[in-house]
């Protein structure tokens, strides 16, 4: 038995979740509505990436790459559409894009259920996620961004704490 | 024809999609339209909810002082008598709603104050999507007369500008944004130095040299250089002053609330507002009393 017939088959054990389209769309359009409303009244609120978690949620969950990225893609270019022009289109649809495509491929891989599996790859995949918009900005738009503050880092545990609480919400819309 | 793998499919995909949108990052930087009919659709789409979502919130803080007024009230019954409840009832519930009529008091009082001016009062319902850039969601747009470029001001200080007007929603780019500024200069000194955002709560006071007296506490308002804004409304406050190289590092505290925004004026013009009066130097700044050339009302 070679080592690439074991992963194989350790991916044939890892459970693909379906979704209702809908609920897809509802999900996505209350994220973004959510995110450009509450900080109105909280502004620390501004700190949670809800479009970024939901698009890692449906990454791990749905784990077929292709469904990954382009929603990912989705969503970036609509956050980006709401964002301002300080904001041009693109920069959040390409960082969406690939935190999309990643997720979804380790999700093909790994078993994300656990609570701790999750914690831990959201703040990856913010980390990887920030990482993309600052290099975006600093290579395509010529804009000095830093590539790491503090803030950064604690709104990475912020919003895997988060997450947390918001996937086992969200595992109630799996088509049983 | 060489046929992709199946298990590879994803990657092209993964590089078509990047590519796409690298160029449509290269196309706006180009062109600098910004994809106006995306955003538009967008806010078309998003801004309903974000308005339903105010009037929610209205309606629970009515509900929530209304729960209030009325326990208060059966606590009054045990020692007071029915008439007087009744009353007592209705102060409870007008004072329920006191702060948000101080705020629309506040806003009033000013446009009245400042009649030559042509103003709109709108309210924020939504902010960016993104945590990076500082803008709000006015829900007041082109149909009410908003155009890009137009100064945005609460009646404590300046709070932005229009950026974007779609047809009943306007984009607003707070004073802390990075690509933000405004003309400004201090009040006692008269000093000019233009007042931009670093994408935090303070400000950052630039090009004010080394060998210039500034002194924290000092007020910075606005200078009129901009030609969107009236000289002499508030700006902020100076709140840390450093020596630099080769300009003073000065950090102003803004006079606006910009994290808590509810309702704010659009000065409806873009013509440039000229000074009527010119407050007296070393005294604190009053919201401008400035005159236009557009006669147009709120």
């Amino acid at each position: 038995m070679n080592e690439s017939f074991d992963i194989r088959s350790m991916e044939s054990h890892i459970e693909v979740h379906k979704f209702h389209a809908g609920s897809v769309i509802f999900v996505t359009v209350l994220t973004l509505g959510v995110q450009a409303f509450v900080p109105i009244y909280f502004p620390k609120f501004s700190v949670l990436d809800l479009p970024l978690l939901i698009t890692i949620y449906f990454g791990l969950s749905r784990r077929n790459p292709s469904t990954g990225l382009l929603l990912g893609m989705m969503i970036g270019l609509l956050q980006d559409s709401l964002s301002g022009p300080t904001v041009p289109l693109g920069l959040y649809g390409i960082a969406k894009t690939i935190i999309g495509y990643l997720a979804s491929s380790i999700g093909a891989r790994l078993d994300t259920e656990h609570p701790a599996a999750r914690f831990a790859l959201t703040v990856l995949f913010f980390g990887v996620h920030q990482g993309i918009i600052i290099l975006t900005r600093r290579i395509l738009l010529a804009q000095p961004e830093v590539w790491f503050t503090m803030r950064l880092g604690i709104a990475a545990l912020i919003n895997a704490f988060v997450a947390v609480f918001l996937f086992t919400l969200l595992d109630r819309l799996r088509k049983s | 024809m060489v046929a992709i793998p199946s298990r590879h499919r994803s990657i092209f995909l993964l590089a078509g999609v990047v590519v796409l949108q690298v160029l449509l990052l290269a196309v706006q930087i180009k062109s600098e339209s910004q994809g106006r009919l995306i955003r538009a659709w967008t806010v078309g789409a998003i801004s309903p909810f974000e308005r339903a979502g105010v009037s929610g919130v209205g309606s629970i803080r009515g509900i929530w002082n209304h729960y209030f007024a009325l326990r208060n009230t059966s606590f009054e019954n045990e020692r007071l008598k029915q008439e007087n409840d009744r009353q007592k009832l209705q102060i409870t519930q007008l004072q329920g709603k006191a702060t948000e009529a101080e705020r629309l008091a506040d806003l009033l009082n000013f446009r009245q104050s400042h009649h030559e001016v042509p103003m709109l009062a709108a309210r924020v319902i939504g902010t960016g999507a993104d945590a990076a850039s500082q803008t709000i969601y006015l829900d007041r747009g082109d149909k009410d007369g908003i155009k890009k470029n137009m100064g945005v001001i609460t009646p404590d200080g300046v709070v932005g500008k229009v950026v974007e007007s779609y047809s009943n929603t306007a984009l607003v780019l707070l004073l802390t944004d990075k690509e933000s500024g405004v003309g400004a200069m201090l009040a006692s000194t008269r000093i000019q130095s233009p007042v931009g955002g670093l994408g935090e709560p303070r400000l950052s006071m630039k090009y004010v040299s080394n060998d210039d007296t500034v002194n924290v506490g000092e007020s910075v308002v606005t200078s009129g250089m901009d030609r969107i804004f009236p000289r002499d409304l508030p700006v902020g406050v100076v709140s840390e002053v450093k020596s630099g190289n080769p300009f003073k590092l000065i950090r102003v505290r803004p006079s606006a609330n910009l994290e808590r925004l509810e309702e704010v004026i659009v000065l409806l013009t873009l013509q440039p507002l000229e000074l009527k009066k010119a407050a007296d130097p070393g005294t604190p700044p009053k919201p401008a009393g400035a005159a236009t050339t557009e006669t147009k009302k709120p």
